[in-house]
C-alpha cells in the first residue's frame, strides 16, 4: 500500500546518494524550529558521551606546561607530546599490565568462543539425544546465581588463586551468548547440513565448514561481547590475585587513577617536572579505552542480531 | 558412526525450520523412541562430546558453588584444613544461627534499604531513558544520522566500570573539570564523588551514561518492526504525529517494556555491584553499602564466610521470588514476560 502510494505520487522514492525526500508523503512536514531543536538535542546528547573522552585524550597528550596553564585538565589542545605514552609503554608496571590484559583477553575469548560454539551446535541439532535435559541444565543457571562466597571458595579449593586461570575459567561462559549462537545455528538452512551429512561430513566438519561461515555476523558480535568482558574485568583479579605484578590493566588503572597511587618507577620523571602525573593517569585511561572504542563500531550493524535472536527463540 | 543410524536422525528432522519446538520435536520424539537409548547415545556421541566442556564449566562454576552454600549452615573456618573443600568437610554445623543473627544485624538492614532505594531510583530515572532515546533517534529519517548517533551512544556500554568512574571523577570530582572551572572563575569548587547524600543519584547518573544508549537497541528493533501501513492508515484517518505515537508506536513497545520491566524487577537486589565497590571508600559504606558489597565486605575482606554466604542465600531466594512474582504480574496483565505460561 505504502509502496503504491510512493509510486503514484513519485515524491517519496528513496534514492540512495541523493538528497531525496525520505519522509513518507502522509507525514506532516516538520517545522524548521522543531528540526533545529531536535538537531541541537541530538548533538548535545552525543557530546555528553564524547566531550569527557575528548578531555581525557587531550590531557594525556599535553605537556607539563600546558597542564599547569590549564590548571589541570586540558580542553583545548596546545601542542601534542607523547611523553606519557613513551614512559608508560617503555616497560614497567603499566606495560606489564597491558600485556597481561591483552593475553587474558585473547586466550579467554578464544576459549570462551570455542566452548560456546561447540555447546551451541551440540544442542542445536533437532532430536538429538539428551538435548532437552542438557538445555535445562544450562538454562537453570540463569535463574540462580550461586553467590560470591561459595564461588570464591570453589576457586580457592581448586587451587586457582594467584593463577591467570582464575581470570578466565569462572567467567568463561555466558549462557545467554550460547543461546544466541544456538538460535542462529538452528535458523541456518537445514538442507545444507543434511546434504553435507549425506556426503559423509561429520558434526565437527559441518560446524566448521557450513554453520560457522554462515554465522559470521553473530559470531563477530558474541566474540566482541566476550572480549569486552575479559578486557573490562577487574573484580576477579582483585579477589583471586594477590601478586601486584600479575594485575591486569583495569586493576592498575583503579590504583593509579581512582585511588591516586603513585605509579612505581615513574616517580623520578614526575618529580623532575618532566612529566605530569595527570597526563600519566589520562594516558592509562586512553590505553584502556582504545581497543573497545575501535572495535565496537565495526561490529555495530550486527548488534541487533546478537541482542535479539536469543531473546526471541531462547 | 554408521550411515544407517545417522540416517534416522536426518529422517526424523523435518525440512521445515526446526526451531518450532512443538511441531518438529514431537514428531521427532516418536521416531527416536523406536531407537534404543544406547544406539542414540552412540549416534549422537559427537554432539554430546561437543557440549561436554561447557557442561563441565557450568558444573564446576555454577552447580558446585551452589552446593557450596552449605557453609551458611556451618561455622566455616578456612584455616582448619589446607583446602577449601576439606575445610567445608571439617567445619562444625551450626544450623540456622547465621540467619537468626541477620535479623538483628543493623548493617544488613541498612544494606537492604540502600539496595531497594537504588533499585527504585533506577526504575524511575534510568528505565524511561532508553525508551525516550529510542523514540528520539527513530524520529530522524536519515540513515546516516541514525547510524552515527547510535555508534556514539553505544560506546560507553563497552567501557569498564573502572573507566566510567574515572571519567566521572575527572568531570565531577574535587579536582575535576567542573570544579576546576568554577574555582578559576572565583566560585567555590565542589566534589560530587565523595558526597554521601548525592551518592545514589550519582550512581544512577553513571548507569545512564554507560548503558542508556545501549538499551536503545531493543526498542529501536521493536519500532522498526511496526508496520508502516498502521501509521499510514492512522494518518489517513486524521491522526496527527502525537496521536500516531500514542495509538501506534507506544502499543508496539508495550511487550518489550513489559519484558524489560520483569527482568529489571527480577534483578532488583543486584544493583551496581562493581560500580559501587569501586566508589565505596570514597563515600563510605553508610550511603553506598548494598547487599552484594556487604557480602563481599563481610566474607572476602573480613573472612566471615559463613555469615556472608547466609546473606547471599537470602538475597538469592528473594531474587528468585521477585523474578517469578514479576513474571506472574506480567502474565496477569496479558504480557508474555520472560517465560511462557
Amino acid at each position: 500500500m505504502s509502496g503504491l502510494l510512493y509510486r503514484m505520487t513519485g515524491v517519496a522514492g528513496v534514492k540512495p546518494g541523493t538528497r531525496g525526500r525520505l519522509r513518507p508523503v502522509w507525514e506532516e512536514e516538520p517545522s524548521k524550529a522543531g528540526l533545529a531543536t531536535k538537531g541541537v538535542v541530538l548533538v548535545l546528547t552525543c557530546l555528553a558521551v564524547l566531550f569527557p573522552l575528548w578531555v581525557v585524550i587531550v590531557t594525556s597528550l599535553s605537556s607539563v606546561s600546558a597542564i599547569t596553564d590549564a590548571g589541570g585538565l586540558v580542553v583545548i589542545p596546545r601542542g601534542i607530546t607523547f611523553v606519557a605514552y613513551q614512559e608508560l609503554l617503555g616497560g614497567g608496571q603499566v606495560t606489564r599490565a597491558a600485556v597481561i590484559s591483552i593475553c587474558v583477553t585473547v586466550v579467554g575469548t578464544l576459549f570462551s568462543m570455542a566452548v560456546s560454539i561447540m555447546c551451541a551446535y551440540g544442542l542445536s541439532r533437532p532430536g538429538s539425544v539428551l538435548h532437552r535435559p542438557l538445555l535445562l541444565f544450562m538454562l537453570a543457571t540463569m535463574f540462580f546465581g550461586a553467590g560470591l562466597i561459595p564461588t570464591y571458595l570453589v576457586v580457592q579449593g581448586l587451587g586457582l588463586t594467584d593463577s591467570y586461570l582464575a581470570l578466565i575459567l569462572p567467567s568463561a561462559l555466558n549462557v545467554f551468548n550460547i543461546l544466541v549462537l544456538r538460535a542462529f545455528f538452528m535458523s541456518t538452512a537445514q538442507e545444507l547440513v543434511e546434504s553435507a551429512r549425506i556426503d559423509g561430513a561429520g558434526d565437527f566438519r559441518i560446524l566448521w565448514q557450513i554453520i560457522m561461515p554462515l554465522s559470521r555476523a553473530v559470531i563477530a558480535v558474541i566474540t566482541l561481547f566476550y572480549a569486552v568482558g575479559y578486557w573490562s574485568a577487574w573484580f576477579n583479579a582483585s579477589i583471586y590475585i594477590s601478586d601486584p605484578e600479575m594485575m591486569p590493566l583495569q586493576n592498575v588503572m583503579n590504583q593509579l587513577v581512582l585511588k591516586q597511587e603513585r605509579p612505581t618507577g615513574l616517580t623520578q620523571v614526575i618529580n623532575t617536572g618532566h612529566l605530569s602525573l595527570l597526563a600519566i593517569q589520562m594516558a592509562v585511561m586512553v590505553l584502556a579505552l582504545i581497543p573497545v572504542a575501535f572495535l565496537s563500531p565495526f561490529v555495530q550493524k550486527h548488534f541487533k542480531e546478537g541482542m535479539l535472536t536469543g531473546a526471541v527463540k531462547g | 558412526m554408521s550411515l544407517s543410524t545417522d540416517d534416522r536422525r536426518t529422517q526424523g528432522s523435518p525440512a521445515s525450520p526446526p526451531a518450532d519446538k512443538d511441531g518438529a520435536a514431537r514428531g521427532q520424539v516418536r521416531v527416536s523412541t523406536k531407537v534404543p537409548l544406547r544406539h542414540r547415545l552412540r549416534r549422537d556421541r559427537t554432539l554430546l562430546l561437543m557440549t561436554l566442556p561447557a557442561m563441565l564449566l557450568l558444573l564446576v562454576f555454577a552447580y558446585i558453588p551452589l552446593a557450596g552454600n552449605v557453609v551458611a549452615f556451618q561455622d566455616y573456618d578456612p584455616y582448619i584444613a589446607d583446602n577449601a573443600f576439606q575445610a567445608i568437610m571439617q567445619s562444625p554445623w551450626v544450623g540456622l544461627e547465621w540467619f537468626q543473627q541477620m535479623v538483628n544485624d543493623r548493617l544488613f538492614w541498612s544494606a537492604l534499604g540502600n539496595t531497594l532505594t537504588i533499585f527504585l531510583l533506577q526504575l524511575t530515572l534510568f528505565f524511561p531513558v532508553p525508551v525516550l532515546l529510542a523514540l528520539f533517534i527513530n524520529s530522524f529519517v536519515r540513515p546516516r544520522v541514525r547510524a552515527v548517533a547510535q555508534a556514539i551512544l553505544y560506546l560507553p556500554h563497552f567501557f569498564s566500570w573502572v573507566l566510567v568512574i574515572t571519567v566521572f571523577q575527572q568531570m565531577f570530582g574535587g579536582a575535576g573539570l567542573i570544579a576546576q572551572t568554577l574555582r578559576e572563575n572565583g566560585y567555590e569548587g565542589f566534589d560530587l564523588m565523595t558526597d554521601p547524600g548525592l551518592f545514589k543519584f550519582l550512581i544512577t547518573f553513571e548507569m545512564i551514561w554507560k548503558d542508556a544508549g545501549w538499551g536503545v537497541i531493543v526498542f529501536l528493533a521493536a519500532l522498526a518492526s511496526v508496520s508502516t501501513e498502521l501509521y499510514e492508515a492512522s494518518a489517513m484517518d486524521g491522526a496527527n504525529r502525537w496521536r500516531r505515537m500514542w495509538h501506534v508506536t507506544l502499543p508496539a513497545l508495550r511487550p518489550v517494556v513489559a519484558l524489560l520491566l520483569v527482568l529489571q524487577v527480577g534483578n532488583a537486589l543486584t544493583v551496581g555491584f562493581e560500580q559501587i565497590l569501586l566508589q565505596r571508600t570514597a563515600v563510605g559504606p553508610g550511603a553506598s553499602e548494598v547487599l552484594d558489597t556487604y557480602v563481599w565486605n563481610v566474607g572476602i575482606t573480613n573472612g566471615g564466610f559463613s555469615y556472608a554466604a547466609a546473606v547471599g542465600i537470602v538475597k538469592g531466594i528473594f531474587g528468585l521470588l521477585l523474578v517469578l512474582g514479576a513474571n506472574k504480574v506480567a502474565h496477569l496483565m496479558g504480557e508474555q514476560g520472560v517465560y511462557k505460561k
